[in-house]
């Protein structure tokens, strides 16, 4: 999926970022972008560095600790026509936010009659590994698909995460914009100039026979790998990244559930009342599903996210996971299977290194 | 303008707003209203004299007590009637209601049902203006409690770190439903507190409409010659109704009699009132009554929404 072909330029997922808010910041002047800490010298972990330089403190600035207030901000400047990106380094501060956001953001468009537009992106991270604990690696993207008005997008890749960024900056309502920390380091084919990657179109991102594999941001990286162990085996898995989860592309899933005759849905957060179980329901209750039709999900462990090592790996879903569960869904009759330790190592966490 | 056209202006204001809520409470008990009203009676005076010092491209943002702020400001009548009736010719098409006013044809922000929330969203705006650089401002009004909310204090930091055009409104009534402030606030020294975000605070005692307009002119001034940013009034004043609903509310306990009965002394309907002629005043009132009268024609014969309503204006495309 958007491997560079020869000549291509290959960008990894944070330059994509930055490339995307530049070039939108460089063709509509009431684009501009705040938040705790985008304009220190680390700049959200290299998504906003020099953007201050280069656009002015007007338009690129760090805020107090005040995520509620300036998530009001961000409202009010969209009210009167500007197009704030608020970011968060960690989506769990965005817990703070919630008022703003459930009350005003989704709502304002609805409850004024049409009479305001809340263009705002508020980009967050969810974060994972490394120790980060029950309070840095939250994925609390179902709370906000819960609310009619706000859209939800996952990008997984750099393109799509260049692509999405535009179309979010573009759309005229509140666009949680979620990232997902390991992907910041991996690299595909990311187009120079601009483009926007519609939301509520999901992607096949590997096709298959046996099975369909939904991956929610970080675990489609996870869900192909697991796509490769699984074909050592002769199991053949279709791939989707839903790439926004608010609107869905429901019928994409449903289309290639019918193919395979199974659906196993990864998401990385919790399961319960989460994006995994929405899906399945809108599966399941589809009139255009043909036939019984064998679904599962995986997510986090029901429990706080641990920092120790062991106890992280048993928190996490993983392509060794995956791939049994797959194998135990497709040949129920089989013995048991997982794959060998050795090829299960994912090589975007390799390169990722904390503490942060 | 001369004296005499100012009174009569702030009059008009003033009993516009005393007469649309009594017409709401007239009207309350057919139940053709099917919102939860939080009515200004006794608090007019805060509302007309702070947008009275407002120019008609100058933004409020007000709270679910909000009628007294949009038809200060100049909201539609019949659109808010017909909002509070659930009609789609409503401001809100009958998606907001009561708590929900709006009217961006005025620069009338929408207003919120929980305490605090327009606060931010109303420096935001500001932040905006401060951009465009053309002079216009933002009046905020908000309730003694909603300086309650921990945004209350984020929000006065950044408006005053980022010198926003803003003036902060403060409709003192003494009561967050039925707590009054000595059950809430460890210091009345609202201002004060204010004060050390290096904004200047002004604190109004009476609610005298012309002393607010005084104070909110000078402030308004300051903010748009200037670029030292917000400025904040507290207006102590006072709710004559119950907290929601068209009824007065002394029988249960929580205030007294007397207290209405000093608050009345001062009313700034009939304070204003007083310094017109009588046949001016007829006039006035008279031309309010048909106004408001015509509102609700408008607002009963104005149809509902369609039900497949429901489903529009979820998102803006
Ligand atoms: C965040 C929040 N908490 C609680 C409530 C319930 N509530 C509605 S009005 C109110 C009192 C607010 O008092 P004040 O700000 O003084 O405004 P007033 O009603 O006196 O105009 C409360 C607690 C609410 N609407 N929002
Ligand atoms: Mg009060």
């Amino acid at each position: 999926m958007y491997t560079p072909a020869n000549g291509q330029r290959s960008l990894r997922y944070v330059d994509a970022l930055r490339e995307a808010t530049i070039q939108e910041m460089e063709r509509d002047k009431s684009v501009f972008l705040f938040g705790l800490d985008v304009d220190d010298h680390k700049g959200i972990q290299g998504s906003t560095i020099g953007l201050q330089d280069r656009f002015g403190p007007e338009r690129v600035f760090g805020t107090p600790l005040s995520e509620d207030a300036m998530t009001g901000v961000a409202i009010g400047a969209a009210m009167a026509g500007m197009r704030p990106i608020h970011v968060h380094i960690r989506m769990d501060f965005v817990l703070l936010c919630m008022n703003q956001l459930v009350n005003m953001a989704a709502k304002a468009h609805y409850m004024y009659g049409g009479q305001v537009r809340v263009p705002i992106v508020i980009r967050c991270m969810i974060g994972k590994s490394w120790g980060q604990g029950a309070q840095h690696s939250q994925a609390l993207h179902s709370m906000f698909m819960h609310v009619p008005g706000l859209k939800v997008v996952m990008p997984s890749n750099a393109h799509d995460a260049k692509g999405c960024l535009i179309a979010a900056i573009r759309d005229d309502n509140p666009v949680l914009f979620i990232e997902h920390r390991l992907l910041y380091s991996t690299e595909c084919y990311v187009p120079e100039e601009p483009y926007t990657v519609e939301m509520g179109r999901a992607r096949i991102c590997a096709s298959g026979t046996d099975i369909t594999l939904v991956g929610i941001s970080n675990m489609v990286m996870e869900c192909l790998r697991a796509r490769d162990l699984l074909s050592e085996v002769g199991i053949s898995a279709e791939v989707i990244d839903p790439i926004s989860l608010a609107p869905l592309d429901i019928d994409a899933i449903l289309n290639s559930v019918n193919r395979t005759g199974g659906l196993l849905v990864v998401d990385c957060a919790w399961t319960n009342c989460g994006a995994s179980a929405e899906i399945l329901a809108r599966i399941s209750e589809s009139p255009k599903l043909h036939g019984p039709v064998q679904m599962e999900r995986m997510g986090f462990a029901f429990s706080p996210c641990p920092p120790s090592p062991p106890l992280e790996q048993a928190f996490y879903p993983d392509p060794s996971k995956i791939a049994a569960k797959v194998h135990s869904m497709v040949r129920p009759l089989d013995r048991e299977w997982s794959p060998d330790p050795e090829k299960t190592i994912l090589s975007h966490e390799l390169q990722f290194r904390g503490p942060f | 303008m001369s004296e005499q056209l100012d009174l009569r202006f702030l009059y008009r204001k003033l009993r516009q707003i005393r007469r649309v809520e009594e017409e709401i409470a007239r009207i309350y008990p057919s139940d053709k209203i099917k919102s939860p009203v939080h009515l200004s009676i006794g608090q007019e005076s805060v509302s007309v004299g702070v947008c009275s010092a407002l120019r008609d491209d100058d933004v409020v943002a007000a709270t679910y007590r909000g009628h007294a702020a949009y038809i200060a400001k100049g909201g539609s009548l019949s659109r808010m009637f017909a909002e509070l009736y659930g009609k789609v010719t409503g401001c809100g098409t009958g998606k907001g209601g009561s708590m929900h006013l709006v009217g961006m044809d005025k620069y009338i922000l929408g207003s919120s049902a929980v305490v605090g929330t327009t606060i931010p969203i109303s420096i935001g705006y500001a932040l905006a203006l401060k951009r465009e650089g053309s002079g216009r401002v933002v009046a905020s009004f908000f309730g003694d409690g909603a300086t309650e909310e921990g945004v209350f204090y984020e929000s006065l930091n950044f408006a005053a770190l980022h010198r926003l055009p803003i003036l902060f409104v403060c409709e003192n009534n003494a009561y967050a439903i039925h707590s009054p402030l000595k059950k809430r606030w460890a210091s009345t020294q609202l201002c004060e507190r204010v004060r050390t975000y290096g904004i200047p605070a002004i604190s109004i005692a009476d609610s005298d409409v012309l002393e607010i307009r005084q104070w909110a002119s000078e402030a308004i001034a300051g903010l748009r010659r200037s670029e030292t940013g917000p400025a904040f009034l507290e207006c102590h004043t006072y709710r004559w109704r119950e907290h929601v609903g068209p009824n007065e509310d002394y029988q249960s306990g929580y205030r007294s009699i007397a207290e209405l009965q000093n608050w009345k002394e001062k009313d700034q309907v009939e304070a204003i009132g007083v310094r017109l002629l009588p046949s001016e005043r007829a006039e006035i009132d008279a031309e309010i009554d048909a106004e408001i009268a015509a509102a609700v024609d408008f607002a009963e014969s104005s149809p509902f929404p369609g039900p497949e309503e429901v489903l529009t204006h979820v998102y803006a495309s």
